[in-house]
């Protein structure tokens, strides 16, 4: 029988009556309900195919790989059990380099999702001229990684860089921003707040354009002052956008590469040497797979962990109307 | 008589702009240099103390860093690159995300947690094996290698699944009524509509696609197939004395992402909004 999906008659499932009223009902809805079974999976096909190709297989791979022993080539030579995590955990620059992530995101992120509100609010409030600073702070929407790390490669350079030269304007005495280790992770840090801007920035200034403006008058009629309205209403009602940036900001400062591997390449002294540039090194320098895929996943099991604890602990306390 | 809490107050009008220009400064710093240093003569950009503008628009630069290197090359390439996976993305999250919002089939629940799942796993935690794969199929250096990994991707069947949802529902009801199946609903109905959610999921994958780092940093070998953000990153290790050059070079990478981001900033706030707040 002709199927409703492509019939040029009426689609009978809206009208339970005309259903009824055709001959085997039963065997119609069936035919009907494996034929939208098959086009579900079809619609997906593409999608699913590259995910299987390229995420789940591999992260599966990953998972064999971190038991064993390969050589250059990445050919597995030896069955390695649990060697690789055991001397993983034993390495003082494993603990190193995760401790190294933990400290970037502390540094990043926070005061990442403090500056987009700080520009949003502001830009929000401005009247004039809010237009030129929508655009003035979605500017590093378009930075890249590898065009940003260079130009502040240039600017943090120890006698001919602009930073040091403003400093020493102010009377300060110049800055080894990439070669001091003390100093390293915090020019870094800025280095990608500065990046990563743009993102924070679009996010919350949408949100507070979306909040209800009722609520905001009658607040400031009552006699709220801004700061009050700031914190008792924006911010509750911001809190689910706030929320998603806190969890992606988090996710992307895992994830971080490109800015340690042109500015720094993990050093000085292991300063900078954070998780995914460390697996970068494992595998791609020291051509060690089967050890760069057990750092892999110690990255991804992180990377579950936070988001249950974020989901489970945070989730709660979002305010979502 | 305004009170001081008044938004036009004058006191607070100024301590408004006041900041809103130092942030612009901080985001902008940055840039403004790189435009002044890419329009300086040679013994300019190398004085010190540094001169903070360039005494005309000297553009031999500009004009030396398209010459030195293949930066016209890198270009291409990563046009082609970002314009592929785009294309791709947005027709493959499509057609997900039209699944999921019309199409009722067993274990779609299922699947779309399995998907919003995949955002979970870091791009990071794979390449080794990508990498693998990508060599023993003989896709390292090629288009093929730097552009299928990308060909999907969840946050785009969630994109598109929120705004999907957000059409009336009736649309898609009247159409079953006049006996549209769900091809035609899809191609006639659906994708004509979202053309605004499909914009902003194009300008976000195309940016992305060009600012790409990692992965052509490793299945890339020759400089005919190195991207612009690889072939940047090269200047610099090669001409570290003439910052004039590298950063010429960075000047010329940067410009079509700030094209693009004048023109499709709007749909890409959109999207970066709907994806977001909704979820």
């Amino acid at each position: 029988m002709s199927s409703s999906l492509y019939s040029d008659k009426p689609e009978p499932v809206l009208s339970p009556a005309s259903a009824a009223s055709a001959g085997t009902p039963i065997a119609a809805g069936k035919l009907r309900r494996i034929r939208e079974q098959l086009l579900g999976y079809l619609f997906l096909a593409p999608s699913l195919a590259v995910f299987t190709l390229f995420l789940f297989y591999p992260m599966a791979r990953s998972v064999y790989l971190s038991f064993q022993l390969t050589d250059p080539r990445g050919r597995v030579a030896a069955y390695a059990g649990w060697d690789n995590y055991s001397r993983m955990m034993e390495s003082s620059a494993f603990w190193n380099s995760l401790w190294i992530t933990v400290k970037f995101t502390l540094l990043t992120v926070p005061a990442g999702l403090a500056l987009g509100l700080l520009c949003a609010s502001l830009v929000h409030a401005a009247g004039r001229g809010s237009k030129l600073f929508r655009f003035v702070f979605s500017v590093p929407l378009a930075l890249s990684v590898g065009t940003a790390s260079i130009l502040w490669m240039i600017l943090y350079h120890p006698t001919l860089g602009m930073l040091n030269y403003l400093l020493g304007q102010i009377g300060i005495a110049p800055v080894q921003w990439l070669t001091d280790p003390s100093a390293a992770l915090g020019s870094v840090s800025l280095m990608t707040i500065w990046m990563n801007s743009g993102f924070p920035f679009v996010l919350l200034l949408a949100a507070i354009q979306g909040l209800d403006n009722d609520v905001m008058d009658s607040s400031r009629i009552d006699g709220a002052s801004m700061w009050r309205t700031f914190f008792s209403i924006k911010l509750p009602l911001l809190s689910p956008t706030l929320f998603f940036l806190a969890v992606v900001s988090i996710m992307s400062a895992f994830q971080s590469f490109g800015q340690v591997n042109i500015l720094t390449r993990g050093g000085p002294a292991g300063s900078t040497d954070v998780l995914v540039y460390s697996i970068y090194r494992e595998a791609f320098v020291n051509y060690q797979f089967g050890t760069g895929s057990a750092l892999a996943i110690v990255l991804f099991a992180l990377m579950l962990l936070l988001t249950a604890v974020q989901f489970l602990v945070l989730g709660k306390k979002v305010h979502y109307q | 008589m305004r009170g001081y809490g008044h938004p036009r107050h004058p006191v607070r009008l100024f301590s408004l702009y006041g900041s809103l220009i130092l942030l612009a400064l901080f985001v902008l710093g940055p840039l403004l240099y790189l435009l002044a240093q890419s329009f300086m003569t040679p013994a300019e950009a190398s004085e010190y103390p540094p001169k903070l503008l360039p005494s005309g628009l000297y553009t031999g630069g500009l004009k030396n860093a398209i010459e030195t290197v293949p930066i016209f090359g890198f270009i291409v390439n990563s046009f082609v690159l970002a314009i592929a996976i785009m294309v791709l993305q947005v027709l493959t999250a499509a057609l997900a995300a039209y699944a999921f919002v019309y199409i009722r089939f067993s274990g779609s629940r299922f699947w779309f947690a399995l998907f919003i799942s995949t955002m979970m796993i870091p791009w990071e935690v794979t390449i080794i094996p990508n990498y693998l794969t990508v060599k023993s199929w003989g896709w390292l250096d090629s288009f093929q290698g730097l552009i299928v990994p990308f060909a999907a991707s969840a946050f785009g069947v969630f994109l598109l699944r929120q705004f999907f949802l957000q059409l009336p529902r009736e649309l898609f009801e009247a159409a079953r009524i006049y006996g549209c199946g769900h091809f035609r609903h899809f191609v006639s109905v659906v994708l004509p509509l979202s053309g605004p959610a499909a914009a902003s999921l194009a300008v976000y994958v195309f940016l992305n696609g060009w600012n790409q780092y990692l992965w052509p940093l490793l299945i890339t070998s020759s400089d005919a197939m190195r991207t612009v953000q690889i072939g940047i990153a090269m200047l610099q290790f090669e001409e570290l004395t003439s910052w004039n050059l590298v950063l010429c070079g960075v000047a010329l990478v940067l410009v079509p992402s700030l094209v693009l981001l004048g023109l499709g900033l709007k749909p890409l706030v959109r999207g970066i909004t709907a994806g977001a707040v909704k979820g």
